[in-house]
């Protein structure tokens, strides 16, 4: 069974393209994986591209203690309206939280799995996140269990890890060099004493390795998450990528330094530049030829709930939950239909092999195109002013693959019309709607499912077509028929001209 | 002799896990530590353990006010 969903290495001539909804899947790059992995990661939101449009997962905030400080985080964690690794709104209690699981996974049956993800560091909070794992394989068996970690306390409950079946872990790993991690972790809690600077960073490297290497003896799945900070660590992560990848690690997750000065954190007060879409692209795309890359992930806090990108975790709160009627044993069963009705369609996607682009009339030596899309379950669900992020697609002759989404801030309020977006912040130097046409620099299409006047003049004046004809549609072919369009325009071929000069 | 927790305690049960005499209890708005039961770690660890892992500067003072963790470490 293929299983088109980890893998986004740019296909370099023939072999690759798209297959289906899973797109940009070239085969050398799941070639590492054996049928066992694909199995296991086929219904994992957070490791299955294809998978995050159908199921989803939520995390439990059990965990609030941790035993390194990263300069990216701050841990006055309570802000509801912040949505960031390490953000929660309500820590729980394992008995809580088991709750909370059972209520959530009944009313969303897509629901198949568990993490826990801090808002500290899982395994410094080993008691609280073993009993949850404990208790919820007792009741909720068909729920995957999976944890994050940075790697400090790794070698050391990595038989605990493989004894309660978790067989998903995540480490954040953002450098090999104590040098580089000396920039990023000030400090780590080891053996009873604070450990600063690069002696603290090479403890926490050899642990993390350590760890990693154990995991993936032992046949658990491992994806590695990396920080991309500029100037810090952007170079080195290609090594990291490398070093990961050779001890086994199967996914990489390379996200970007989240890092306002309004979050408190120390790169944030210290104005530490944030990367850009286009260097994280690049990153990525450099890291890729070692591995397979994820480019899918929304970087969600510790206490998120359902789909990726549509976060439900209000409708969960503790006094909501408290007045829940659940009925787990059926909520059991119904699950059990929904995850195989979803297995079946995407089984069945897969079989319709859709038509080549070669086929299609596409000149080999077309240049690729970057399109924005406004989706939501993957199709072009989504007017333009209500997209809370858009979907980035490359269109090349070797087919559509997913690159990246890009995070908006609303404009529209919601009304019948659009308006023209002049909303502006206090303090802000430009509109909402100037800043979201700034964000989807680089990309030459927007598809949407309507746009406005207003939006549609500042698109076109911004060299950026917006194209709200494949409303409705699966995102991909809506990619492919507008990249279609394009070729045939002949706008995608080399310049004659500057043919002849080079 | 014992440490106290100041009103920076952003409640994140690190200090809880890992103090020797299970001195430190939740409380509103912020744990507290039982100076019947702490020993400032003596005899136990180098260290007072509590501020060692306290991700929080001015977080934890001893008996004369003075912080474990000073602002700018």
């Amino acid at each position: 069974m293929e299983l088109p969903v980890i893998s986004n290495t740019p296909s370099e001539s023939e072999g690759g393209g798209c297959s289906s909804s899973g797109c940009g899947t070239a085969p050398d790059a799941l070639g590492h994986l054996p049928d066992h992995i694909r199995a296991k990661v086929q219904d994992h939101p957070c490791y299955s591209e294809e998978a995050h449009h159908y199921f989803a997962r939520m995390h439990v905030a059990v965990a609030p203690a941790c035993n390194i400080q990263c300069n990216y985080c701050n841990r006055k964690y309570d802000c509801s309206n912040e949505s960031r690794p390490g953000v929660v709104s309500e820590l729980l209690t394992p008995d809580q939280a088991i709750k909370k699981v059972l209520a959530v996974a009944a009313e969303i049956p897509q629901m198949t799995v568990l993490g826990i993800a801090g808002p500290g560091d899982p395994l410094a909070n080993p008691g609280r996140t073993f009993e949850t794992f404990e208790q919820l394989s007792a009741r909720a068996p068909d729920i995957k269990l999976c944890v994050s970690t940075n790697g400090l306390s790794l070698p050391q409950y990595v038989d605990e890890i493989a004894k309660h079946n978790i067989d998903h872990v995540t480490i954040t790993i953002n450098c090999v060099d104590p040098e580089v991690g000396a920039k990023i972790y000030p400090w780590i809690y080891w053996e009873n004493k604070r450990i600063f600077g690069i002696e603290g960073a090479k403890i926490l490297i050899e642990q993390q390795q350590k760890g990693l290497q154990m995991l993936t003896d032992r046949g658990i799945l491992v994806k590695v998450n990396s920080v991309l900070i500029p100037g810090v660590n952007d170079e080195h992560l290609k090594e990291v990528s490398k070093i990961v990848k050779a001890k086994g690690a199967f996914l990489h997750n390379v996200m970007p330094l989240i890092a306002e000065p309004e979050h408190g954190t120390y790169y944030g007060i210290m104005e530490q530049p944030e990367p850009t879409p286009e260097m994280l692209q690049d990153l990525q795309d450099a890291c890729a030829g070692d591995m397979a890359m994820m480019r899918h992930c929304r970087q969600c806090r510790a206490d998120a709930v359902g789909l990726l990108g549509e976060d439900r975790g209000d409708e969960f709160t503790l006094d909501k939950i408290d007045v829940m009627d659940v009925d787990y044993e059926a909520a059991m069963v119904r699950r059990k239909e929904v995850h195989d009705s979803i297995i079946e369609q995407l089984e069945a996607k897969r079989g319709n092999a859709k038509p080549k682009v070669e086929d299609l009339g596409i000149p080999a030596e077309s240049r690729p195109v970057l399109m924005a899309v406004a989706g939501k379950n993957g199709v072009v669900a989504e007017h333009f002013g209500h997209a809370k992020e858009f979907l980035i697609y490359e269109a090349s002759p070797a087919g559509v693959r997913f690159i990246s989404h890009r995070k908006t801030e609303l404009y529209c309020g919601g009304m019948d019309s659009c308006g023209d977006g002049d909303v502006v912040d206090a303090g802000a130097t430009e509109s909402l709607l100037d800043r979201n046409i700034r964000i989807l620099e680089g990309c030459e299409v927007v598809l949407c499912s309507k746009i406005g006047y207003e939006p549609w003049a500042k698109l076109e004046a911004a060299g950026i077509a917006p194209n709200g004809e494949h409303a409705m549609e699966p995102i991909e072919d809506a990619v492919l028929a507008v990249y279609k369009e394009i070729a045939a325009t002949g706008k995608l071929l080399p310049a004659v001209d500057s043919k002849k000069v080079a | 002799m014992a440490l106290q927790i100041t009103q920076s305690c952003v409640n994140c049960w690190a200090c809880v896990d890992v103090c020797p005499n299970d001195a430190i209890f939740q409380d509103t708005p912020h744990f507290l530590i039982d100076d019947g039961k702490c020993t400032e770690c003596l005899g136990d660890h180098g260290v007072p353990q509590c501020a060692a892992i306290c991700p929080i500067e001015m977080a934890i003072v001893d008996e004369l006010g003075e912080f474990l963790n000073p602002p700018g470490r």
